[in-house]
């Protein structure tokens, strides 16, 4: 594959010098929250032992967007990334090959590395009538995910279709559109949900995998903890204006010009576990829904995104403390003068009642009748 | 025949005025010593930001969910609650101009009102001085909240096996005795002490041995004698909680008034000598009860013989 690499390069950089390298493994290790020792480990690795993991790449019912996010990544480029830090042994979208010369690719990739390759999946899998509404080469997705993912190292979903169902799973999901996680029940997939995913999270993800052989920690829906663990919420740079209760209440007003909290306009960051809120898209600064000014779609979460409507307001997962603070004698709830007069009378009308009743059963005679009758 | 009304009310006040005569004839109790390894907490108004850090800080030590009451956005109590420990108030002065943090938490009385008020001694003063509270053998009476002189035992209204909560210094995480620093305060290791002071940014809440903190809250006002203030506008310096209702191990220095934080004014008798003295008053030599009964069993006799004996008439008729 060496000889085709070089051919495959863009002029603009004939090869990767080590410096070069080196920055690469570090921006992207960086990216997954790994110190910079471990970036020369990787590029050492990489570079001494051949370590190039196969990477073989499904599309299934998907737009394409998450490896069209993969090519807009410049540290390192997409370049970089499928000649020099993986080799990318099967891919639609970036394949030269078509037809029977791709699949005899995927075949070959298979039995080289069994066991050892990492299967990228992107897209859900419909399962409905037998998986028939989404085939390649006469193969349903069902088939070819379950065969390829039998021999793999590591299973990789990107995207949230290939997480847990995505556009393709909304109401009322036609295809039977389903995750990896769940139709590859039993096995460990690492899932990076997003709409599209960061890259980053996919390649700190697989290069941590071929460097040390591990996978990241996972939270309990597959995700690594790394990118997903906490909220947008937590890390949003609007969120001085949540605390203070600074709010744009509809787009274009002052309150939004002003970058004002997104949360009334149905911003799902309270409930969103990703990394965008840190690791912006595109390699543009502020490139994600709520830096232009759009509230969080929650496109992570499964219960969110293509389910809860764009301007609904959702529940604050872990509510923090608001920029005001109780006064030092707070204030008690006060009895209006009218609702003490109600009060009074009905009061007043029980003990005459109770004193009439009592003064009958004084007057109750001693003998002969019952006392219901009187009571 | 009824009972007539008057002399109901005679007889009460006799009895009344039997019990009240025993009063102060008792001793005062032994005054409980301050533990000689009390630990305690030293909050100064002058270093505190109002970041809630601690608040944060104190539900995720306790287990206490945040409080959405005043809006489902905000952890945002409005004071001390059934699901709060510890708050950071704000005063403001009339003009606004006057302003000061304040940290409201279990003062940890030297001589607690809730442990004397606690029938069962769910409540109790246990190691390190450390008021605590025993949920298995709380009856639910609230009597502690009563009797509480800064209105810190709150009650869990909203569940349906409601308990009392109040802050007990993060008693639970100790694990090990506390050593002492290189700072000269004895502390609990990381993760064991109260959690509102090791995740003060400022140290504006800082723990340590009572002693230890009531020397260095002293040496404070004594370096910067013109930055604290009494209890009143006017007052010389001092240091709430040294000796105030008897002295508490929490304890509190402020640049604005300490009245104008809330902190009642109580003298230095603790609120259970008071309470001792009128409980163990009623029951001296057993006069109190004894007068009582006499009184009552003489109301009994007189309205027997007055009625003749006719025990089937119903006597409620006029009440």
């Amino acid at each position: 594959m060496t000889s085709t690499d070089v051919e495959l390069r863009t002029e603009r950089k004939a090869r990767v010098d080590r410096r070069d390298f080196i920055r690469v493994c570090t921006m992207a290790l960086a990216a997954v929250g790994m110190p910079y020792a471990a970036a020369a480990k990787v590029a050492r690795a990489i570079q001494a032992k051949k370590l190039k993991p196969s990477v073989i790449w499904l599309h299934f019912q998907e737009c394409t967007g998450c490896t069209e996010s993969l090519l807009r990544t410049s540290h390192p480029a997409v370049g970089e990334l499928i000649l020099d830090l993986i080799s990318l042994d099967y891919h639609e979208t970036l394949f030269a090959a078509a037809g029977h010369q791709a699949e005899a690719a995927l075949r070959k990739a298979m039995k080289d590395n069994a066991g050892k390759y990492v299967v990228v999946i992107e897209g859900a899998i419909p399962v409905k009538e037998n998986g028939i509404y989404c085939q390649i080469g006469g193969r349903t997705a069902l088939d070819i995910v379950r065969e390829v993912a039998d021999k793999a190292g590591a299973i990789i979903a990107i995207g949230s279709c290939a997480s847990w169902g995505g556009i393709p799973s909304a109401d009322p999901n036609p295809t039977g559109a389903t995750g990896a996680p769940e139709v590859l029940k039993g096995k460990t997939v690492v899932t990076i949900p997003g709409c599209p995913a960061n890259p980053y999270n996919l390649l700190g993800t697989v290069l941590q995998f071929a460097t040390f052989g591990t996978l990241p920690e996972l939270d309990a829906k597959g995700r690594p903890k790394f990118a997903y663990g906490r909220t947008i919420h937590e890390h949003c740079p609007r969120r001085a204006h949540f605390d203070a209760g600074r709010f744009a209440e509809q787009y274009g007003d002052a309150g939004h010009r002003q970058g004002y909290c997104l949360y009334k306009l149905g911003c799902k960051g309270p409930e969103t576990h990703a990394n965008c809120s840190v690791l912006h898209f595109g390699e543009v600064d502020s490139a994600w829904p709520i830096g232009i000014g759009h509230p969080c779609y929650g496109c992570t979460e499964q219960t969110l995104a293509f389910r809860v409507p764009q301007f609904t307001t959702i529940d604050i997962e872990r509510p923090t403390p608001p920029d005001t603070y109780p006064p030092i004698h707070a204030k008690e709830g006060r009895v209006s003068p009218i609702a003490t007069g109600v009060a009074g009378l009905v009061g007043g009308a029980l003990v005459g009642a109770g004193y009439m009743a009592s003064r009958k059963l004084g007057e109750a005679p001693p003998e002969g009748k019952g006392p219901g009758k009187e009571a | 025949m009824s009972f007539d009304r008057r002399s109901l009310l005679k007889s009460f006040a006799a009895a009344g005025a039997a019990v009240a005569a025993t009063e102060g004839m008792s001793e005062a109790r032994v005054r409980p010593e301050l533990p000689a390894d009390a630990m305690g907490l030293l909050y100064d108004t002058t270093l505190c930001i109002g970041c809630k850090t601690c608040v944060v800080a104190c539900r995720e030590a306790n287990g206490k969910k945040p409080d959405t009451t005043y809006s489902p956005l905000w952890d945002a109590p409005s004071d001390l609650n059934g699901q709060t420990k510890n708050v950071i108030k704000l005063y403001k002065s009339a003009d606004g101009y006057e302003r000061s943090y304040f940290k409201a938490q279990c003062m940890h009385c030297v001589d607690p009102a809730c442990v004397n008020a606690c029938m069962i001694g769910a409540l109790g003063k246990r190691e390190y001085g450390m008021v605590t509270y025993k949920p298995e053998l709380c009856s639910g009476c609230r009597y502690c909240q009563m009797a509480c002189p800064f209105n810190v035992p709150k009650f869990e209204w909203t569940s349906l096996a409601p308990l009392m909560v109040k802050c007990e210094m993060c008693a639970h995480r100790a694990k090990s005795a506390p050593v002492t620093g290189p700072d000269g305060f004895t502390r609990f290791a990381k993760g064991q002490g109260a959690a509102c002071a090791e995740v003060c940014p400022r140290a504006a809440v800082i723990s340590g041995r009572r002693t230890e903190l009531l020397a260095e809250a002293k040496r404070r006002i004594a370096a910067h004698p013109d930055r604290y203030k009494g209890y009143h506008e006017g007052d010389s310096p001092r240091v709430f909680g040294e000796v105030d209702a008897g002295g508490t191990q929490v304890l509190y220095l402020s640049h604005v008034p300490l009245e104008k934080l809330g902190l009642p004014d109580l003298g230095t008798r603790a609120v259970p000598e008071t309470q001792q003295t009128i409980q163990q008053g009623l029951y001296k030599g057993f006069i109190g009860p004894v007068a009582l009964y006499g009184l009552l069993g003489l109301a009994v006799f007189r309205n027997r013989r007055a009625g003749g004996g006719d025990s089937n008439k119903t006597p409620g008729g006029e009440a």
